[in-house]
């Protein structure tokens, strides 16, 4: 077909037109986007990690502040047997939290220490390579999430996580035992709980992070010993603490960065 | 041609009138029980978007808030209807103005026979 003037002013209209439907749609989409926004007073970092202060943490040593806060407040179920234990933040003692710290003698107050262990929010998490529904991933701040909607429990998160700290819910959570006592002491409804056949684990308190607050294990304990911050301001508190003491990792030759940090 | 056209049309005149018995019966004399009488908040009127709206949609306004809560960690949803800013949470918001699940939720649920599983996690308020 030739192309005479009267097709080519059609041909260019339409294509004009055309273009300009494609802007609107474009624009509409990104108005649609705008709809979401964080809230003002959110706690914005770009890597978030905690400093442990072992010295501070094991003046009391059955202290379980942290724990108490935690769990309450994240609706954690205690299946009363230690095989199912659902753990989001948990102590163990120091040769079980460090296994690989080879030196014979360390200070006798240490060796008998327990220490606060949680997800340790790993720069290069295990877990999140491994999860084949991308319910677990590593958010731009350095939190390594978890979406329990999309959860479907495979539970290959928790055979690659060398550190322990995700649980699988072999029951519901929301059950009681024999003795008709409840799994979960005392609901907070402002947090869901979760259901039979997902994985859970600490996600630093994200939904803590968005109104403002620190998480609830910092906030609970007594003797200050939990620091949390981000890593990437020189500034912050764990950036101080962490340049003033020694601190150690869990595990730190299995390269998965861990970013909870204790000061020993 | 039809052979016993005086046996088949009144059969199924009668087919169809039986057939289509409860509808035009609950026409005629139905009370109207059953339907779905949703309690609506004795204090707020407005809902995040308009009624029609919520009345349709509110299935698909819930899983783009799961996802933007949960996946973007953004927390708060501008209005179209008004441009006022709510958190967008289930528990935290539509149950605070919505705050019985059986009288709200789960009338036109159980009418419609759809079983929502967001109760399985998040808490309903207790009644």
């Amino acid at each position: 077909m030739a192309v005479d003037r009267r097709n080519f002013i059609k041909i260019t209209g339409l294509a004009a037109l055309g273009g300009a439907a494609g802007k609107e749609a474009m624009d509409a989409l990104a108005q649609s986007e705008a709809k979401f926004s964080p809230m003002d007073n959110a706690l914005h970092g770009k890597r978030w990690a905690m400093a442990v202060d072992l010295k501070k943490c094991k003046k009391d040593n059955g202290c379980k502040d942290c724990i108490h806060a935690c769990h309450s407040v994240h609706n954690v179920p205690d299946f009363g047997n230690p095989k199912d234990e659902i753990k989001w933040i948990w102590r163990e003692p120091y040769e079980k939290a460090f296994p690989d710290q080879e030196n014979e003698f360390v200070p006798d107050d240490l060796l008998h220490a327990s220490a606060p262990l949680l997800c340790n929010h790993c720069d290069n998490p295990p877990c999140v390579r491994v999860c084949p529904t991308q319910a677990t991933w590593k958010r731009q701040d350095g939190i390594v999430m978890m979406d329990w909607h999309r959860c479907i429990g495979c539970r290959y998160c928790i055979a690659a996580c060398p550190y322990g700290s995700r649980s699988f819910n072999w029951r519901d959570p929301r059950g009681a035992d024999a003795e008709g006592k409840p799994y979960i002491k005392e609901q907070n409804p402002a947090f869901p709980t979760r259901m039979k056949g997902v994985v859970e684990k600490c996600t630093f308190c994200d939904e803590r992070l968005a109104k403002g607050l620190k998480p609830a294990c910092v906030e609970g304990c007594k003797q200050a010993a939990l620091v949390f911050g981000d890593l990437d301001d020189p500034e912050s508190e764990v950036r101080k603490l962490l340049r003033e003491n020694f601190s150690i990792r869990r595990k730190p030759g299995l390269g998965t960065q861990p970013e909870v940090y204790y000061i020993v | 041609m039809i052979y016993d056209k005086e046996k088949i049309v009144p059969g199924i005149v009668v087919f169809i009138v039986l057939f289509t018995f409860p509808v035009w019966y609950n026409l005629a004399f139905g009370s109207g029980e059953g339907a779905p009488k949703p309690e609506l908040p004795a204090q707020e009127k407005q809902c995040v978007e308009s009624k029609e709206y919520m009345r349709t949609q509110h299935m698909d306004l819930l899983n783009q808030w799961r996802d933007a809560v949960v996946r973007s960690d953004m927390r708060l949803y501008l209005s179209s209807e008004n441009g006022a800013k709510f958190e967008m949470s289930l528990t935290n918001t539509c149950l605070k103005c919505h705050p019985n699940k059986t009288r709200f939720c789960d009338q036109c649920h159980d009418y419609m026979a759809v079983k929502p599983y967001c109760w399985d996690c998040h808490i309903a308020p207790t009644e």
